[in-house]
């Protein structure tokens, strides 16, 4: 409970604009001119240049080469450290992707209080991240959320929109094809909830053969209902096309199909699961690379650079104290505070990403339910 | 130098043929020749170190994963050479002493910060595993004895037979676990056995894999034949443009190409659209394309199209006309000509095209990926999907390993049906 106070903390005053405030940045000793950063492309790639390495090459001259391979960082990274040469200096990753990476020893432990920025009241770094630390080697950027998207103008449905997440699999209320990642991860969960396992047991019940078993006997309901997505694209392209009235996906993607394309889409914010992002430093870096990304990371992770990485899209900042400092979208100008997944009203039900739990059972729920998908 | 005389004819007195240099013509004639050979060989040498060191070795290198396990030795030591002596079939944990070891190794390894590697190499055996290692962590380094009763207050996990059965049975250098999971079969303490029916999933896909290939490649020849026919007996003018529009798709991107396939087969896509708009089905009643089989094999056969038609093609052109026009001067009909006279001088072509085209399906992943749905995939996809997501490489070797066996295999039996001399590129 102690990260939904803090999310909450965080979204109290969305709507409150800060002021800039404007910084000297200390000196970088010994440092490389240049650094390689691994993101994820699209449009949370540009919201990150422009909120963090734009201002920071303006100041400092650094050049910065992106990489849009972060959803295939473990595995590259893995080879990279086995043939010893490591051309990453800083990589961009899912809070999964995160320990699983700490774990194998690819990334480095960071002391977040040591290298990054304090909060402006004087909060340490540790403190102002709070819940989101999720790992020795993890420097958090942002919430998100994986939720679903539903089209606003499904004649069958007779004016009947869908308020709840179980409505997902209520296929005589709301009929027509539905979006579901292929994987298990998080549907297993919202087929428990629907089935109605309570929230508190969700992982007890999944330890088990019988808990598997019964959230894919929840999910075969809608099986023939169901297209499997791969990609976060997928479901904003299935949602645009009609080809499916409703899916899920990760929040930003519908926000863009929302607010930037205008499509006739809403969003159902019932049971999201929120997941971390954030900044890895890979094991093994030399020393003037290494110092680079640590003078970058101290400015791009503070307060303010946190809470400028929310004009361009409708992530939340990790840090409790970039929360007031959110204001409008850059270019929309629409208030970005209601698009948020820690917006209080869209947060009255969630779950938070069980990494440890799924570390461990991922690669045998994975085959089951594959085998499960497959007959 | 010999000291035998030669005559005019290079002929010495002894009977052997010699060189003007009077060694014996056959010994000069094999020196020249090796010479030869060398240079050719010395010629080839760096396209031969280029092909050895960036393919044959990565290659090898890849499949040894799916047997190597050194990890657990070099992380646990003193735990595995205290583990032979503990019988994991006696249902008593393993003594003190064991422990004592693991304790050792586990602060070492946490020290070196290797010991959440080991709980992920011994999660694939046993789920679970790689959360008990990151949890035990700082708190097993900092352990007084008895160790026993400290590691198993650290987590009850501890105190499972099972945990230190997995241990034990993953201590050999080399493991046979990879292959074992690759055909849904596992060991457990009751020895080999099947996985239960609802986990089984390679065997499964590998059959799959195979059936949409031989599907795929039986439709790129229906399809691909008549064109090449009429590539290869259209006059140069047409022909070249037609084959312009068979290598048209050829220069496209393999991702626009299949995402064009997934506008016109999808529900609201334009094949659908024209279908309901002329009446042959309602709105309703829209067809399914895509997303599964159907999807990958037509998506499949269009874009594997090209490696069928030219290898066709080629052999065609060299076919003279006036066999079949001898051929039904002497009676045959339209049918008869073709089959027995036409037919059989494109089998070579045949040979190739098939052969290309399997081989290439057999492997492909990216559109069954995007157009497969979950009926629609490959084998290919669970080892891009153990290489890049699970990072299980040593399953993902075993299943890539299986499947260079399977192709080798189909080539032997395929060498001894059709004979592999009678398979003609060009």
């Amino acid at each position: 409970m102690k990260l939904r106070l803090m999310l909450l903390a965080a979204t109290a005053s969305f709507a409150t604009t800060g002021a800039a405030f404007t910084q000297e940045l200390p000196a970088c000793e010994n440092c490389a001119d240049e650094i390689t950063v691994v993101s994820w492309g699209g449009a949370y790639q540009a919201s990150q240049v422009k909120a963090y390495s734009d201002p920071y090459s303006e100041m400092t001259g650094t050049k910065f080469v992106y990489d849009e391979s972060s959803n295939e960082a473990v595995a590259k990274l893995r080879a990279m450290n086995e043939a010893g040469n490591i051309t990453w200096d800083l990589v961009d990753a899912e809070g999964p992707d995160a320990v699983r990476l700490c774990d194998e020893g690819l990334a480095m432990e960071v002391d977040v209080d040591e290298i990054l920025a304090e909060a402006p009241d004087g909060t340490p770094a540790s403190e102002d991240f709070g819940e989101s630390l999720i790992s020795p080697c993890f420097i958090p950027q942002i919430v998100f959320s994986t939720t679903f998207g539903y089209r606003t103008n499904v004649d069958e449905w007779n004016g009947a929109t869908p308020t709840s997440l179980c409505d997902i699999f209520d296929t005589e209320k709301f009929p027509g094809k539905r979006a579901l990642e292929k994987r298990p991860k998080k549907n297993l969960e919202w087929a428990l909830i629907c089935d109605g396992v309570a929230k508190a047991d969700l992982y007890d019940v999944m330890e088990t053969d019988e808990g598997i078993d019964q959230a894919l006997a929840k999910l075969d309901t809608i099986k023939d209902d169901v297209i499997w997505w791969s990609a976060g694209a997928d479901t904003p392209q299935l949602l645009a096309d009609g080809e499916i009235v409703m899916g899920s996906t990760y929040n930003g993607r519908l926000f863009s199909v929302i607010a930037e394309q205008n499509q006739p889409v809403a969003m159902l914010w019932d049971y999201q699961v929120f997941d971390f992002d954030g900044w890895i430093i890979p094991t093994g870096l030399p020393e003037d690379r290494l110092n680079r990304v640590k003078h970058f990371l101290h400015f791009a992770t503070d307060t303010q650079r946190l809470a400028d990485q929310a004009k361009y899209i409708s992530y939340g900042p990790a840090r409790a104290s970039s929360a007031p400092l959110v204001g409008k979208h850059a270019e929309l100008g629409i208030e970005m505070g209601p698009h948020m997944p820690t917006d209080p009203d869209n947060m009255k039900n969630f779950i938070v990403n069980n990494i440890d739990w799924w570390s461990s059972y991922q690669d045998d729920v994975d085959a089951k339910f594959q085998a499960w998908l497959a007959r | 130098m010999s000291s035998t005389t030669t005559d005019q004819f290079g002929a010495s007195d002894d009977g052997i043929m010699r060189a003007a240099d009077g060694t014996p013509l056959k010994r000069s004639l094999a020196r020249a020749l090796r010479r030869e050979k060398l240079r050719s060989f010395m010629l080839i040498l760096p396209l031969l170190a280029f092909i050895t060191l960036t393919f044959l070795l990565p290659i090898a290198d890849m499949l040894f994963r799916s047997v190597e396990n050194g990890i657990v030795q070099e992380t646990i030591p003193r735990t595995v050479v205290a583990l032979q002596d503990w019988d994991a079939s006696s249902g008593e944990l393993p003594s003190e002493e064991v422990f004592a070891a693991f304790q050792q190794d586990f602060a070492e390894a946490f020290k070196n910060k290797t010991h959440t590697r080991l709980g992920l190499r011994l999660n694939y055996d046993e789920p679970g595993m790689s959360g008990l290692f990151r949890k035990s962590g700082r708190k097993a380094t900092n352990l007084e004895p008895p160790y026993r009763e400290g590691f198993i207050d650290i987590d009850e996990d501890w105190g499972k037979l099972e945990t230190w059965r997995v241990i034990k049975r993953a201590s050999p250098p080399l493991t046979d676990g990879y292959f074992l999971a690759a055909v849904d079969a596992e060991r457990t303490t009751d020895g080999l056995q099947m996985k239960p029916e609802k986990e089984r999933i390679y065997l499964y896909l590998f059959w799959r894999t195979m059936f949409l290939s031989i599907v795929i490649t039986g439709s790129c020849l229906l399809l691909g034949y008549p064109i090449a026919y009429l590539l290869a007996n259209l006059t140069v003018r047409t022909s070249n443009l037609l084959m312009i529009l068979v290598l048209l798709p050829f220069w496209t991107s393999l991702l626009v190409r299949t995402s064009a396939w997934k506008v016109l087969l999808q529900q609201q896509g334009v094949i659908n659209d024209f279908l309901v708009w002329i009446g042959v089905i309602d709105d309703a009643g829209r067809l399914i394309m895509i997303n599964n089989q159907t999807g990958t094999i037509i998506a499949m056969t269009h874009i594997l199209l090209p490696f069928m038609i030219l290898p066709l093609f080629s052999v065609m052109k060299t076919i003279s006309p006036s066999y079949v026009r001898a051929a039904k001067s002497l009676g045959a009909n339209d049918w008869t000509a073709f089959w027995r006279v036409y037919f059989p001088q494109t089998v070579p072509g045949i040979g190739a095209g098939a052969i290309l085209v399997f081989i290439l399906a057999i492997g492909y992943y990216i559109t069954p990926e995007l157009v497969g749905g979950t009926s629609g995939i490959f084998i290919s996809n669970r080892i891009a999907y153990h290489i890049s997501t699970s990072l299980n490489w040593g399953l993902a070797a075993a299943l890539g390993t299986i499947l260079l066996g399977l192709v080798l295999l189909l080539f032997y039996v395929y060498d001894k049906i059709v004979g592999i001399d009678n398979v003609k590129l060009g």
